[in-house]
């Protein structure tokens, strides 16, 4: 098993025709993923090396059956596109583009949430999520996972290479690699993607990797240490980030005294949760909770 | 993006926040010409993004020309923790009878705007919060239906806001909230909101922070924020599209990532190494992208030593290494270089440096070594 993406993914994509679009829909689909469709409202009936285009996410379900969807369109038109797949009924939408304005993420993730609590927005300003042997949705080179036991959660993407190159360097696969995103406002948490691969049979340990800014590792914490009977390992990266100064992402952010790199490990150390110091020695971590793979 | 306090106040008389009247000036004279248009008494302002304006010298109290004079005459070019003054706001100065607090903000754990009040007003509102947190009253938004009068009176009523004001503190709630929404902030603030003897409800103070994602439909904001205290290398990055924060110690760096870049400043810091820069190259860097960043990188005289940390996603490690080529070619650095290239295309990268030999380039194995590598030989130069 795995999570939110498998061999039973129909992955249509917002954003199918733009030049970053096409290069990881085929990327995703030469991995394996079924990509049932795109949609591009100007371009509706021509194809992408096949894959049929559509002019709106309820013609591209009602047509293809899509249940996954990968936003890749502008930020002015994003958070607009991931709510029409959730009318339409998509039940994993996946947020890859990066600056998408706070409030329309607060009013996205509000909307979902009331009116369509049967969607699961990921994102945005997210690498994706990558199954490994199973599907890759989003911009995770690939090439580096094979399957495993590690669940990885995670608010950056090219620390999630790194964490997860190190563990692979020990000879840990994945069952899944989540990209929750660095934005103020993720469509899931830390805790919503930890209750997953707590449930998932194939998921023997979950790292999860945060940063400055906001309070979801806390959040993850206190869930952690009444919830999760797996063994976590945490990251925290930002610990020499001056405050007030965003860095890099639109949420990594200390404001005050409050986000910092230091209160995050603290809290999950409270809760029991082992946070490495570096990448390297978070794998190394995880290598002495569960011992090396097989 | 952060605004000086009368960017702010200009905002909020655009939704209808009393504020008092005033003007923004950069020299004595200009200052002088707006006390008299604005009439004495004055408050001169020293304009900076840094708290504790007050107890540095930076907010006075003018009843007349002479002592206008002598206030803007100290405060323009004051330095403020760092921060010149190179603004001052006048304005007519306020009767204060009553100091509240009001604040807008989003509350990143509940997913939703949280409106905050208080009618202690006019000091540190974390201190409020921690020490008398019944006297700070929160109120999370339904961000799809947004904040009615009923719910600002219910929550200027709750806060315990004199009896005659609350319907005008309910309104300055309202008017805050819209700030905040159509202004695309994070962040609005007032400390204190004031009650005038004649009971009138004013912002004597602002402070409000943009969401730099939402520029594209706010054109109006060009120009706003500190750009007379802004870094310059942080306004040309920026200029370029990519990410830089100066830091303050030595060892430039480059990676590609926000976290993953995150993660090599603490990792350098705990080889005993000093960062001198955050710098994203973003995902996909080619060649000309990466040469404009070593320049960036280099245009700090601090720097004693860089360090590039790639792990290649989309981004190419043979582009990389391409670009660090061009760059020594152009720029031919004097400081040493470490490189750590993994992921995409890496072996071809780490070819094509060593083909190269550039000189005082070295190669690393891992992010740890590499941050080993470039803390000893900043620490060497230095």
């Amino acid at each position: 098993m795995s999570i939110l993406v498998n061999k039973d993914t129909r992955l249509a994509v917002a954003g199918i025709t733009g030049r970053e679009g096409s290069f990881h829909t085929l990327n995703n689909r030469a991995y394996g993923t079924n990509v049932v469709g795109g949609i591009n409202p100007k371009k509706a009936g021509e194809n992408v090396e096949g894959i049929p285009v559509f002019a709106n996410w309820a013609d591209t379900v009602a047509e293809t059956q899509a249940n996954t969807a990968m936003i890749f369109v502008p930020p002015p038109f994003a958070a607009a596109s991931a709510l029409e797949a959730a009318q339409a009924g998509v039940e994993v939408v996946i947020i890859i583009t990066e600056g998408i304005p706070a409030h329309d993420e607060l009013k996205l993730y509000n909307q979902v949430k009331r009116d369509h609590p049967n969607t699961r927005i990921i994102g945005p300003n997210c690498p994706g999520i990558l199954s490994p042997g199973e599907a890759n949705v989003g911009i995770i080179p690939a090439s580096f996972f094979k399957p495993g036991n590690v669940g990885v959660v995670s608010r950056s993407g090219t620390l999630t290479y790194q964490i997860g190159n190190e563990l692979a360097q020990k000879g840990f696969g994945n069952s899944s690699i989540v990209g929750i995103g660095g934005d103020p406002v993720p469509g899931s948490s830390f805790v919503d993607i930890i209750e997953l691969f707590e449930q998932d049979e194939q998921t023997e340990l979950i790292v999860m990797s945060g940063e400055i800014g906001g309070s979801a590792e806390e959040e993850a914490a206190e869930y952690v240490k009444h919830h999760v009977s797996k063994p976590v390992v945490g990251y925290i990266a930002g610990f020499t980030a001056p405050e007030g100064k965003q860095m890099g992402h639109a949420g990594a952010i200390v404001s005050g005294s409050a986000g910092t790199a230091k209160a995050k490990a603290e809290a999950l150390e409270a809760a029991g949760i082992r946070v490495g110091r570096t990448p390297t020695q978070t794998a190394e971590i995880a290598m002495e909770l569960i011992g090396a793979p097989a | 993006m952060d605004l000086l306090e009368y960017q702010g106040k200009i905002l909020f008389g655009k939704h209808g926040l009393a504020v008092s009247d005033g003007k923004a000036v950069t020299t004595v004279e200009e200052a002088l010409a707006a006390a008299e248009e604005v009439g004495y008494p004055v408050m001169v302002k020293a304009q900076v993004l840094i708290g504790g304006r007050g107890k540095a010298g930076g907010v006075k109290f003018a009843p007349d020309h002479e002592a206008a004079t002598e206030h803007a005459n100290n405060i323009l070019g004051l330095d403020i923790k760092g921060h010149v003054t190179r603004t001052v706001w006048i304005e007519h100065a306020s009767d204060i009878e009553t100091e509240y607090y009001a604040s807008v903000l989003l509350d990143r754990s509940e997913k939703r705007p949280l409106v905050m009040f208080s009618t202690e007003g006019g000091i540190d509102i974390e201190e409020v919060a921690e020490k008398t947190p019944e006297r700070l009253i929160k109120h999370h938004v339904d961000p799809l239906i947004g904040l009615t009068k009923e719910d600002a009176i219910r929550v200027a009523t709750d806060g315990g806001a004199d009896a005659d004001v609350i319907e005008g503190v309910a309104e300055a709630l309202v008017s805050l909230y819209n700030v905040w929404i159509e202004e695309d902030a994070t962040l609005a603030e007032i400390n204190p909101l004031i009650i005038t003897p004649d009971r009138e409800v004013k912002a004597l103070d602002a402070k409000v922070t943009l969401d730099g994602n939402a520029d594209f439909r706010h054109p109006e904001r060009e120009g706003l924020g500190d750009t007379a205290n802004a870094d310059p290398i942080e306004v040309k990055a920026k200029e370029q599209g990519v990410v830089y924060i100066k830091l303050d110690g030595n060892i430039g760096i480059l990676g590609n990532g926000a976290g993953l870049v995150m993660s090599t400043l603490d990792v350098v810091a705990q080889h005993g190494g000093k960062p001198a820069n955050f710098l994203d190259a973003g995902g996909g860097s080619d060649a000309a992208k990466v040469k404009q960043a070593v320049e960036l990188i280099l245009s700090n005289p601090d720097v004693k030593a860089v360090l590039f940390n790639i792990f290649g996603g989309i981004t190419r490690c043979d582009e990389v290494a391409n670009g660090l080529v061009a760059a020594f070619e152009d720029l031919k650095p004097s400081v040493p270089f470490v490189v750590r290239l993994d992921g995409t295309n890496d072996i071809k990268g780490r070819e094509i440096l060593e083909a190269a030999a550039l000189p005082n380039v070295h190669a690393a194995k891992t992010m740890d070594e590499a941050a080993a590598m470039v803390a000893e030989l900043a620490n060497k130069e230095s």
